[in-house]
């Protein structure tokens, strides 16, 4: 065998592996593309820190609806006191997941146990698949996630029976079973969507923090509709999103 | 003799709280951890990273033998190879434990993400598991089949772990050899990529301004080498015939170690030195406690006195010419690195990433403050003393450092 003849072929299958890895890449994009579902909503929260008074109604309202275990907690309320004003007039500002469009905890998951929605854009967490490396935890730049310890509220008789709505799967709570060991986190209640995936206010089918949030702080709903209460006070209002710089793009915005 | 007796109490005493520990993960889960959702790495993820660059480091060591053929190293080949095969099962027992879900560990190969820094570490050393597992067993084949002869439990436990392997003579021994150095060959991109994956796992995270840091996967790979290098120093230096038959290769042993620390402190110093003048706050939080938070003595006597002066003092002088006292520089080493893995993990992980949040709720999993557990303790012990025992078995059953004479008459 001649010399350019083996050249030519160690090129050919040079070619056509590398070929091969750009059609598979292709490929696969192709197929995710055609088989993932349109996005249909965006939803998100818009958060009025100047209506705020710190109640924590809405930590309560969370750990009452997803039936969330000790050291869990999809929302909590920080305090910040202003500079120079004491406990005079602290900035409260109520703090779920963010649901953010580059979310930086899910391509982290060795196990694409958490993920994207694609049709609502709602970050989730798979408990059958998550290992509970808490990689997820790390990653995440705004604490919003947990993991669950097993940890149960003694003074609860029946924290044992707890039964929590959550991704409406309706688990029991027992001391090895998912979601104990899991990284858990905010779904915006989405166990709260019918069938269609749409929330329904006036049904009360809606996230347990903006549903009971006595001062109206929190604004919850659609952000590519720009009707929406969401949208419209974008708008009219200055809105921050915390550590713009990392580029993750929250669904959560503050009213200052 | 009554080092190596020291070795064996100590390992079987550590199978104690071991034993005790395992029960407490399997029936209580993480519930007497101490890490929470502020900290939820602690103590077994900074002992993981140990053992795992134990492993990269000794193995890539074990490659001056192997594939750039220093025969001044022969001796200690074999021992690199299982130190980095005892340090990765105690860096996989350890990050097992660590996870949520013990019996779903194989989701990480049947749902693999390609985008996770921890899928990528996670096939990278399996593949070189794989790797180191075949060169060993190549390089240990012709004493195994020698050994085949033996009476009592040695000879059936060589005819077991032989395989069907025969041939016993001078070419097959070759003939292993070549296949030795294409494994190691292998072995060495292999270990480099995965140990600088570990180190991008955490590298890659913009969240965490102390570890997003390029520098970040090449200063675990020179600690990895570091590290290796000095446990394999203390390896050869007690096992089987111990310092008395190899004076000069650990002095040898000890000037690689002195430059690898030095490159390493190099790297250390700049990483440090780059962070505090860029104050940026998340990153000096960090540092401040890694340098002078409530576990300072961590990195002051951990890190810079035992792992960095002390072994600098006995390397770098005249003293370092006494192969005991190499040992005793290489031990500190291996000693002071684990105060480096305590400060890569926990101080990263210690600073509120929104301010007010762990003040937030009172509950034990939302702190700042993290010191790990009775529990944690005692499987991280448990493990030490486990790696004890696996090199004592190492010592009894395999003739690490010389090769077993071609025929050799039954006793």
């Amino acid at each position: 065998m001649d010399l350019i003849q083996l050249s030519s072929r160690r090129d050919f299958l040079k070619h056509a592996a590398v070929g091969a890895v750009a059609a598979s890449v292709v490929a696969h994009e192709a197929v995710d593309a055609a088989t993932a579902p349109e996005r249909k909503h965006h939803w998100g929260m818009v958060i009025d820190t100047q209506r705020c008074v710190g109640c924590e109604a809405c930590v309560i309202a969370c750990k009452l609806e997803n039936k969330t275990p000790p050291g869990v907690f999809y929302t909590v309320v920080t305090r910040e006191p202003l500079p120079g004003g004491g406990n005079d007039r602290p900035v409260f500002m109520t703090k779920p997941c963010f649901h953010c469009e580059e979310p930086p905890c899910v391509p982290v998951c060795p196990v694409n146990a958490t993920y994207k929605r694609p049709s609502d854009g709602i970050v989730v967490v798979d408990y059958d698949r998550c290992i509970g490396c808490r990689y997820c935890i790390a990653a995440c730049p705004y604490g919003a996630r947990s993991f669950d310890f097993g940890d149960d509220y003694e003074l609860l008789p029946e924290a044992r029976d707890t039964v929590s709505p959550e991704y409406k799967q309706y688990r029991v709570r027992t001391p090895e079973g998912s979601p104990v060991g899991n990284v858990r986190k905010c779904t915006f209640c989405l166990h709260l969507q019918d069938e269609q995936g749409e929330y329904d206010r006036e049904a009360g089918r809606w996230p347990a923090c903006a549903k009971t949030c006595p001062g109206h702080a929190i604004h919850f709903g659609d952000l590519d509709d720009p009707e929406s209460d969401v949208s419209r006070l974008l708008r009219e209002r200055n809105a921050v999103r915390l550590k713009e710089e990392l580029g993750t793009k929250p669904s959560v915005y503050y009213l200052l | 003799m009554t080092l190596k007796r020291a070795f064996w109490a100590v390992g079987l005493i550590g199978l104690v709280p071991l034993a005790i520990g395992l029960y407490l993960r399997i029936t209580t889960g993480h519930e007497l951890a101490n890490y929470g959702s502020i900290v939820p790495w602690g103590l077994w993820v900074a002992q993981y990273i140990y053992f795992i660059g134990l492993s990269a480091g000794s193995f890539l060591l074990s490659s001056l033998v192997y594939v750039f053929g220093v025969k001044r190293f022969e001796p200690i080949g074999r021992l690199a190879v299982f130190t980095a095969i005892v340090s990765l099962l105690l860096a996989l027992f350890t990050i097992w434990m660590d996870i949520g879900h013990l019996e779903r560990f194989w989701h990480v190969f049947v749902y693999p993400n390609v985008t996770s820094p921890m899928a990528w570490m996670i096939w990278l050393y399996t593949t070189y598991f794989v790797v180191l597992l075949a060169e060993f067993w190549l390089l240990m084949r012709r004493d195994l089949v020698v050994a085949k002869s033996l009476p009592g439990w040695r000879g059936l436990a060589a005819r077991i772990a032989a395989l069907r392997a025969r041939g016993d003579s001078d070419a097959s021994l070759a003939a292993d050899m070549r296949k030795v150095k294409v494994l190691a060959t292998v072995g060495v991109p292999l270990a480099i990529l995965f140990h600088g994956g570990v180190g991008a796992l955490f590298g890659v995270l913009a969240a965490r301004p102390y570890w997003h840091s390029g520098l970040f996967p090449i200063i675990f790979l020179v600690s990895a080498l570091a590290s290796g290098g000095a446990l394999l120093t203390v390896a050869s230096a007690v096992f089987q015939e111990g310092w008395r038959a190899h004076r000069e290769m650990i002095i040898d042993l000890g000037k690689i170690v002195l430059g690898l620390l030095l490159l390493d402190a190099l790297f250390q110093f700049s990483e440090i030195l780059v962070g505090l003048y860029g104050s940026e706050p998340g990153y000096v939080a960090s540092l401040q406690l890694a340098l002078a938070g409530p576990y300072w003595y961590v990195f002051w006597i951990g890190q810079v006195a035992i792992g960095l002066i002390l072994p600098i003092l006995i390397l770098a002088t005249r003293l370092g010419r006494d192969p005991r006292l190499v040992t005793v520089a290489c031990s500190a080493v291996v000693v002071g690195f684990i105060g480096v893995r305590l400060n890569i993990v926990i101080p990263g992980m210690s600073v509120e990433e929104i301010a007010g949040l762990s003040g937030a709720v009172d509950d034990p999993r939302y702190r700042t403050d993290y010191f790990p557990s009775a529990f944690e303790w005692l499987i991280t012990f448990g493990i030490g003393g486990l790696g004890l025992i696996m090199f004592g078995l190492g010592e009894v059953f395999l003739p690490l450092s010389r090769h077993l004479p071609a025929r050799q008459k039954p006793t």
